[in-house]
């Protein structure tokens, strides 16, 4: 059987009184990627919140390689091997590139082929150009670039991709997904969470997808490309085949 | 006016900026990084004041250098013990935040008057710094061009910390995005007690060096506050480059206001800042809050 890297079970959720995950429940095997598809305000945000602690669920359980990680600080959960690329990006602007990555370096002696400065460099050209400058300053694909590669550097057991497509141009987009491709191929585990459902099914394992919530499908990824009513239903586009 | 006049007050003016930088300076990255507005600084300020005065009399071998620095430990110590055993209970709670600190002040407040009474403590200057220095044919007094010097040199040590090493960026990078930091597995709580006992120090350190100027007397932390407070508001939350700026502003405005206008002091201090305030809410050179 193949080894969970990230499950979570029954995991309830709230903003104060506002109960926003329910019950919610999957499992991430190990070197895999999995898709967390739903609609704007389904509840994806709130589960990453969840997983690294930014929230502590109400009930349930969330574990990591089996260890339970549910309500714990954001720094422990880091520290066990959890990395996040947050929607929105959230760069610190008034450091530099090089700076960025180098506060979160972490987890190099747990790690195999631990990731390091120059290999994040190697990983994104673009950045190693820019390493001097205030990273406010960058595009936001360079952004981006930063934001994975200040999660890589982690050296995360699991890697929490939220919506790391949003508002980025086609061609830097396609960037994305190929480095994600290669972060797969490497045996990174990754929850990867997208609104519209093209770059995630071209690369997942498996799907999750949200609405309102609650899980309404756990499957392989093979089940959702050619079933157009359950993407029609829960996510509102038609994926061109 | 005489010649002597304007430069002399440009001097007092540069001393009053240099020791409200030591004030403000850790005062401001307090807040830009816990968001706490501490207001137990002041009495950080005169208690180190009171501990560079005894430390003085009881020893022969002390000097004001050595005192400043004794101070400048003993208040780190004072404030990160605050910080663990006092503030950190608090959370995120704003009220509880402000009566603490201003209760904590009050205290050490108080705790100073039963102690050392009610009259002023002098510190005296450094022999060596007594006579004044003649430059371009005029006399300065030597120790108040020190002073403007240490507060420099403190000014560049702060910022060498926190530009050019990793522990430095860590906390900048709080200052920018406190979740974010933690998700990247940094301990935020150590690095609040970290910056909490470096701001408690500085500010211990600049009242001894402000002793030969200002002495040790009961309610110096309630008149140096709100001139802290002002530099902060102007410089911008947590820009040390802002505190730096805003303290010799407000060193010369409060200077030549209460020398040339001694009825309107506060209005010349006060009215620019509501005007900054009103037109640039982050102050000088703080960023817009997210
Ligand atoms: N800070 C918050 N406080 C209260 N409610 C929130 C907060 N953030 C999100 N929500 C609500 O939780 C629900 C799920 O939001 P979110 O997890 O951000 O969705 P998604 O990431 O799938 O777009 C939405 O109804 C949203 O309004
Ligand atoms: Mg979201």
């Amino acid at each position: 059987m193949a080894t969970e890297a990230l499950k979570l079970t029954d995991v309830d959720t709230y903003y104060g009184d506002s109960h926003v995950l329910h019950g919610v429940g999957f499992a991430l095997e190990e070197k895999r990627v999995l898709a967390l598809l739903g609609r704007n305000g389904a509840g994806k945000t709130t589960c990453i919140s969840s997983i690294m602690g930014f929230l502590a669920p109400r009930n349930g359980e969330i574990t990591l390689f089996g260890t339970p990680i549910g309500g714990l600080a954001p720094e422990a959960i880091s520290k066990l091997g959890i990395g996040l690329v947050p929607q929105g990006r959230r760069i610190f602007p008034s450091l530099s590139v090089r700076e960025n990555l180098i506060i979160a370096r972490q987890r190099e002696k747990e790690s195999e082929k631990p990731w390091t400065y120059d290999r994040i460099l190697d990983l994104f050209p673009s950045l190693a150009e820019r390493s001097r400058q205030l990273a406010g300053l960058l595009s936001g694909g360079e952004q981006q670039m930063l934001a994975i590669g200040r999660a890589l550097i982690g050296n995360p057991r699991v890697l929490l991709l939220d919506e790391p497509s949003e508002g980025l141009a086609p061609l830097i987009v396609a960037e994305v997904a190929r480095t994600i491709k290669q972060l797969k191929d490497g045996g990174q585990s990754i929850v990867l969470v997208e609104q519209n459902s093209g770059l995630a099914l071209d690369v997942a394992d498996q799907v999750v997808i949200f609405n309102t919530g609650r899980c309404v499908f756990t499957g392989p990824v093979d089940e959702v490309r050619n079933n157009d009513d359950l993407i029609a239903k829960h996510l509102g586009v038609f994926h061109a085949h | 006016m005489p010649m002597q006049f304007w430069i002399i007050q440009s001097l007092n003016s540069l001393a009053l900026g240099g020791l409200l930088f030591l004030l403000a300076s850790g005062f401001s990255l307090i807040f830009g990084l816990m968001r706490i507005a501490n207001l137990t600084h002041g009495a950080f300020f005169m208690l180190g004041a009171y501990f560079g005065a005894t430390a003085l009399r009881s020893f022969d071998w002390i000097d004001l250098w050595v005192a400043a620095i004794g101070s400048g430990l003993a208040l780190a110590v004072i404030g990160g013990f605050l910080e663990r055993f006092v503030l950190r209970k608090l959370g995120n709670n704003p009220q509880g935040q402000v009566l603490v600190t201003l209760g904590m002040s009050f205290i050490i407040s108080d705790a100073c008057l039963v102690i050392w009474g009610g009259d002023p403590i002098p510190i005296p200057t450094p022999h060596a710094l007594q006579a004044p220095t003649f430059l371009f044919g005029f006399a300065f007094p030597t120790y108040r061009l020190v002073l403007v010097g240490c507060a420099i040199a403190v000014a560049i040590a702060l910022y060498l910390l926190l530009e050019r090493t990793r522990l430095g960026a860590m906390i900048r990078a709080g200052v920018d995005d406190m979740q974010m930091t933690r998700a990247i597995g940094i301990p935020i709580s150590r690095l609040f007690t970290v910056v909490f006992c470096l701001g408690a120090g500085v500010a211990g350190m600049g009242g001894v060096l402000g002793g030969p100027i200002l002495s040790a007397y009961p309610g110096l932390d309630a008149d140096m506050l709100p001139l802290a407070l002002i530099v902060v508001i102007l410089g911008g939350v947590g820009s040390l480059v802002g505190a730096f700026l805003g303290s010799f502003i407000i060193g010369f405005t409060y200077t030549f206001g209460s020398a040339l206008f001694p009825d309107l002091a506060y209005v010349i201090l006060f009215l620019p800042m509501i005007i900054i305030i009103a037109f640039r809410p982050q102050g000088l050179f703080g960023r817009r809050a997210s």
